[in-house]
C-alpha cells in the first residue's frame, strides 16, 4: 500500500541528477535573482512589450486599436469592422487568460476558431471585463489590445488543432537555453497551455527539430487530433527565431525570460509576448532538466560579454540535443 | 548577489531568542509545556462605564470574595486620576472610586483572579433575610396564589417549593404567562417565595466561559431552609452551585452605586488561564508579586482578542508549508487561513457545510450575473450583497428547522466569500469545473489542516503562554522562503521523466555491455 503510493513519486535525488528545476528553485535562484522587479512592467504590459520590441526592430503583430476607458467600449465595432479576423487581449493578462480570437465576422456575429459565434455584446462585455482588471495580475485596471490575426505558416498544418502554434524559448542572460513548440489540441480548447492538455514538443536548440513530444506529461508520438507524426516537426527560420529571442535580453533587461514567437506566413517570426515567470513544463517536453544548461551559462562569469550572435552560436554548440534513444530520431545535423 | 550571511544570522537569532524565551517561561515561571496538570484560574475584568457630569463622582462597585468553589487570588483596579479604596460594608466588600471633578465618558476597571478550588472556605451568608411583604396588584395576585397552591401541594419544604415553582413557571400555562408579564423571573420567584413565607434573596452571578467579552451578570435566587440554602438560576431552572458560575454580588446590595454620573453600565470580560498546581497553590496561601513579561499584563478584553490573533501565525505557517513544500494549489494566498479562523468560530463540520452551501449557491446565482454585462466592481458588490442574502436565508431556514448550529455561518468573512465566488466563477468559465474543484478543494483542504493545527489544545496553550514561539515561527517561515528544493507535487509531476531517463540509461548500459562482449 505504502509502496504503491511511494511508487507514484520520483526520488528528489533522481530529479536532482537529471537537473530538473523545481518551482521553488526557479523562483528563488533564477527569477528573483536575475529579473529586477522594476523591469516587470515591460513584460507584464503587452503594450509596453510591443513598444520596446518595435524599438529593437523585432516584428510584432499589427495593432488594430487600444481601448483604455469604459466609454470607448462602444467604439469597439467601429475599430474592428474592416478586419475579417482579429484578437482581443488584456495588456496585463498572464498565462493566455482573457484572449479572444475571432477568425471571421459579418458585423453581426463573430466566429471563434471553435466555430462558436459571439455577438458584439459578448465582445463588449469581454472588453469591459478586461478594463476592470479581471484578467490582469492582482486585479489592477487594464487596457484591451485589439491585434491583427497572424497568418500562420502552412508548415505547421496538421501539427496544431484550432490554434496558433507558438514557439517558446527560455532565454537566460541572453542565451537561448531550451525551446519547445506548443500545439493546441481539442482537449486544450485551442489554447496553448500544456496543463490544459496542449502538446509540448521539445526542440533541439541547434536545429529546431522536434526531439520529443508530450501531452499531460506523458510522451506521445502523434498529434492526438490530427494524427501527424510530431517528430517530423522542424521549425523553419530557426536561426532567426533564436537570434530574435536572444535579443529580447537586451531589449527587456531581464535575465531569465520565456519568449513566445509565432511564424507569420508573410512577415516571418513575430514576438507574441515575453514572460518573466516562464513555467517548467518545457523540461518535460524536452526530456531534460534546465539546471545543467543554466549552470553552464552562469559559469561563463558575470563580466564575459557576448554579442547576440556569439550567444546563439554558444547555445547551438553547447545545448544541441543528444540522441534520444527511445524516440530513434536521426542525430541532429549541424547546419 | 547579496550575501546570505546576515539572513542566516537573523534566522538563527530569531530562533535562539524565541527558544530562550520559551525556556525562561518554562523554568522561571513554571508554565508547563503541555496543557495538563493545572489549576484553572479565571481572570475576570469588570468595566464600569458612565457619563460624568462635571461634578464630584463617587462610584462603588460590588466585588466578589472567596466563595464555595472559588478562591480569590488577586485583585486590582485601574482608573487614572481616581482615588480608590476597597471597603468592607455590610459583610460584603466593595471597590470605591472617587474624584473631585470629571466630565465626559469614564471607564473604570476592576480585575480579579479567581482560582477554581473545590476546597474553598467562606460560604455565602447564612443570615436569614427578612421577608418583605409587598402589595401585588390584581390579576397578578390571584395568578400567584394559584401557582403557589399547585406548587405547595407537590413540595415538602422551602427548597422543594422553589423548585416546583420554577417548574410551574416554565410550563407556559396561562398563569405563568401572565406572571411573566408582571416581572422578570428572579424578582418574581423571590416575591412568590416571600408570599409563601420562605426566606429568599437575590444574588448576581457571572456565567464563566473562556474568552467572553462584554458579558452581563445573571440574576440568581438564594433560597433558605433553616441555616441551609440552595441557589437557583431562574432563567434556566438549574439548581445548586454550578461549577462555571461565580457569585459576584451576594450581599443584597446594588452592583453599582454611582453619584455624579449617568448612563452607567457594568460589563464583564473573562479569560481562562491555566497555572501549574504548585504555582497556583503558592499564590493561594501567600500572594507574591506576579511580575512577568507576558500578555497577562494587558487588559483582559485585549488578552481574549490576542488568544485568537496569536493562532494566526500557526495557520500561516501551515499554508506556507503546504504551498512551498507540498505544492498544493489554493485560490488566493491566505484565504485558507481566514476560512480556518471562521471554522474555529463555527466548528468544523458546520463550517464546511456552511461554506459549501454558500459558495455553491453563490456560484449558481453568479452565473446569472455574468449574463448581465456588469462592470467588475459593481458585480463584486452584487456578489457581496448576494452572499449576505444567502447567509441570512440559510440562517433563517436553519433556525426554523431547529438547527441552531446553522446560524453560525454568519461568522464567515463576507468579503472573502464574495471574492472566492467571483474567482471560482471566472475559473469555471475559463478552465472548466475541473479546475474549480481542484483549486477550491485545495483551498478547503489547506483550511481544514490549518484549522486542525490552530484548534489543537496544545497549540492554543503554547501560543498564548510562550510568546517566544512566535519568533520561532517567524524563523521557520523565513527558512521556508529560502527553500529551493522540489515540491512534493513536482516529484509526481516529473516522475514519468525520471522513469524514461532511467530506462534509457539502462538501455545504454546494455548496449555498452554488448560492445564489451
Amino acid at each position: 500500500m505504502i509502496k504503491r503510493w511511494l511508487a507514484q513519486y520520483a526520488s528528489p535525488f533522481a530529479l536532482g541528477d537529471m537537473g530538473i528545476m523545481g518551482m521553488n528553485q526557479r523562483n528563488i535562484s533564477y527569477i528573483s535573482r536575475y529579473n529586477p522587479r522594476r523591469l516587470y512592467p515591460l513584460v507584464d504590459d503587452k503594450l509596453e512589450t510591443k513598444r520596446i520590441a518595435l524599438d529593437a526592430g523585432v516584428t510584432v503583430p499589427d495593432l488594430i486599436g487600444v481601448i483604455e476607458f469604459q466609454h470607448q467600449v462602444s467604439s469597439l465595432l467601429d475599430k474592428i469592422k474592416d478586419w475579417p479576423g482579429f484578437c482581443i487581449k488584456p495588456a496585463k493578462g498572464s498565462g493566455g487568460k482573457g484572449i479572444v480570437v475571432i477568425v471571421s465576422q459579418d458585423g453581426q456575429s463573430f466566429l471563434k476558431p471553435s466555430g462558436k459565434a459571439e455577438s458584439i455584446n459578448d465582445l463588449e462585455r469581454h472588453v469591459s471585463n478586461i478594463l476592470a482588471g479581471l484578467f490582469s495580475l492582482g486585479g489592477k485596471p487594464d487596457v484591451a489590445l485589439i491585434e491583427a490575426l497572424i497568418n500562420f505558416d502552412d508548415v505547421f498544418d496538421g501539427f496544431s488543432y484550432e490554434g496558433v502554434p507558438d514557439t517558446r524559448v527560455i532565454v537566460f542572460k541572453g542565451f537561448p537555453v531550451m525551446a519547445m513548440m506548443r500545439l493546441s489540441t481539442e482537449a486544450s480548447d485551442g489554447k496553448a497551455n500544456l496543463h490544459q492538455g496542449a502538446v509540448g514538443v521539445g526542440l533541439d536548440i541547434n536545429s529546431g527539430r522536434a526531439i520529443r513530444a508530450v501531452q499531460h506529461n506523458l510522451p506521445i508520438r502523434y498529434h492526438p487530433d490530427t494524427g501527424r507524426d510530431l517528430l517530423e516537426l522542424k521549425v523553419p527560420n530557426w536561426e532567426l527565431i533564436l537570434s530574435l529571442s536572444s535579443s529580447c535580453y537586451e531589449m527587456s533587461g531581464l535575465g531569465y525570460i520565456g519568449t513566445d514567437m509565432v511564424l507569420d506566413k508573410f512577415k516571418g517570426p513575430m514576438l507574441l509576448e515575453l514572460n518573466a515567470r516562464p513555467g517548467l513544463a518545457i523540461q518535460t517536453a524536452n526530456g531534460a532538466g534546465l539546471v545543467p544548461r543554466l549552470r553552464k551559462v552562469e559559469k561563463l562569469g558575470r563580466y564575459a560579454t557576448f554579442s547576440p550572435e556569439e550567444r546563439v552560436r554558444f547555445s547551438r554548440r553547447e545545448f544541441a540535443a543528444e540522441v534520444q534513444l527511445s524516440m530513434k530520431t536521426e542525430p541532429p545535423m549541424p547546419e | 548577489m547579496y550575501s546570505r550571511k546576515p539572513f542566516y544570522i537573523i534566522v538563527a537569532a530569531l530562533f535562539l531568542i524565541g527558544f530562550a524565551l520559551m525556556l525562561q517561561r518554562h523554568f522561571v515561571y513554571e508554565v508547563p509545556w503541555l496543557p495538563g496538570e493545572k489549576r484553572q484560574i479565571w481572570s475576570i475584568e469588570a468595566k464600569v462605564e458612565f457619563e460624568a457630569k462635571g461634578k464630584p463622582v463617587k462610584a462603588s462597585l460590588a466585588i466578589p470574595g472567596s466563595q464555595p468553589g472559588f478562591t480569590l487570588m488577586n485583585e486590582s483596579a485601574a482608573s487614572p486620576g481616581y482615588g480608590l479604596a476597597f471597603v468592607e460594608a455590610k459583610g460584603g466588600s466593595r471597590a470605591e472610586w472617587s474624584i473631585r471633578n470629571a466630565s465626559g465618558p469614564q471607564e473604570l476597571y476592576y480585575k480579579v483572579d479567581m482560582m477554581h478550588d473545590p476546597f474553598a472556605k467562606a460560604p455565602l451568608s447564612t443570615e436569614i433575610p427578612r421577608i418583605a411583604q409587598t402589595e401585588v396588584p390584581e390579576p397578578y395576585a390571584t395568578a400567584m396564589d394559584q401557582v403557589l397552591t399547585q406548587a405547595k401541594e407537590r413540595s415538602a419544604d422551602g427548597l422543594t417549593l422553589a423548585r416546583e415553582l420554577l417548574k410551574e413557571l416554565k410550563n407556559s400555562s396561562q398563569n405563568a404567562e401572565l406572571l411573566a408579564q408582571y416581572q422578570s423571573p428572579a424578582p418574581l420567584l423571590i416575591e412568590m417565595l416571600h408570599r409563601a413565607a420562605v426566606p429568599a434573596r437575590l444574588l448576581q452571578g457571572l456565567q464563566l466561559e473562556d474568552g467572553r467579552r462584554r458579558q452581563p451578570l445573571v440574576n440568581l435566587v438564594q433560597v433558605y431552609e433553616g441555616k441551609e440554602y440552595e441557589i437557583f438560576n431562574p432563567d434556566t431552572g438549574e439548581q445548586g452551585n454550578q461549577e462555571q458560575l461565580l457569585m459576584w454580588e451576594y450581599h443584597s446590595s446594588p452592583v453599582l452605586d454611582l453619584v455624579g454620573g449617568s448612563n452607567s453600565r457594568v460589563t464583564f470580560t473573562m479569560i481562562e488561564q491555566e497555572q501549574p498546581v504548585n504555582v497556583a497553590l503558592a499564590k493561594k496561601f501567600d500572594q507574591p508579586h506576579w511580575i512577568n513579561v507576558s500578555l497577562y499584563n494587558l487588559p483582559l478584553e485585549e488578552q481574549a482578542l490576542f488568544k485568537g490573533i496569536l493562532l494566526v501565525p500557526i495557520g500561516v505557517l501551515v499554508v506556507v508549508f503546504l504551498r512551498i513544500i507540498i505544492g498544493i494549489k489554493t485560490s488566493g494566498t491566505f484565504m485558507p487561513v481566514l476560512i480556518a479562523m471562521a471554522f474555529i468560530q463555527t466548528s468544523l463540520i458546520t463550517g464546511l457545510v456552511g461554506f459549501l452551501i454558500i459558495v455553491g449557491t453563490g456560484l449558481i446565482l453568479r452565473s446569472y450575473l455574468s449574463h448581465l454585462n456588469l462592470l467588475l466592481v459593481a458585480r463584486i458588490s452584487a456578489v457581496i450583497i448576494m452572499v449576505i442574502g444567502i447567509i441570512g436565508f440559510f440562517s433563517i431556514i436553519a433556525y426554523q428547522l431547529g438547527l441552531t448550529e446553522g446560524m453560525k455561518i454568519t461568522f464567515f468573512p463576507m468579503i472573502i466569500l464574495a471574492w472566492t465566488i467571483e474567482r471560482m466563477s471566472i475559473l469555471w468559465e475559463e478552465e472548466g469545473p475541473k479546475e474549480v474543484v481542484k483549486q477550491g478543494g485545495g483551498s478547503l483542504m489547506v483550511a481544514v489542516v490549518a484549522f486542525l493545527a490552530m484548534n489543537s489544545e496544545v497549540v492554543r496553550h503554547i501560543t498564548f503562554n510562550f510568546l517566544g514561539l512566535q519568533l520561532i515561527v517567524m524563523a521557520v517561515v523565513l527558512l521556508l522562503g529560502n527553500y529551493t528544493g522540489y515540491r512534493l507535487t513536482e516529484l509526481k509531476r516529473f516522475k514519468p521523466l525520471v522513469d524514461e531517463y532511467n530506462t534509457d540509461s539502462k538501455a545504454d548500459n546494455k548496449i555498452e555491455d554488448k560492445k564489451h562482449d
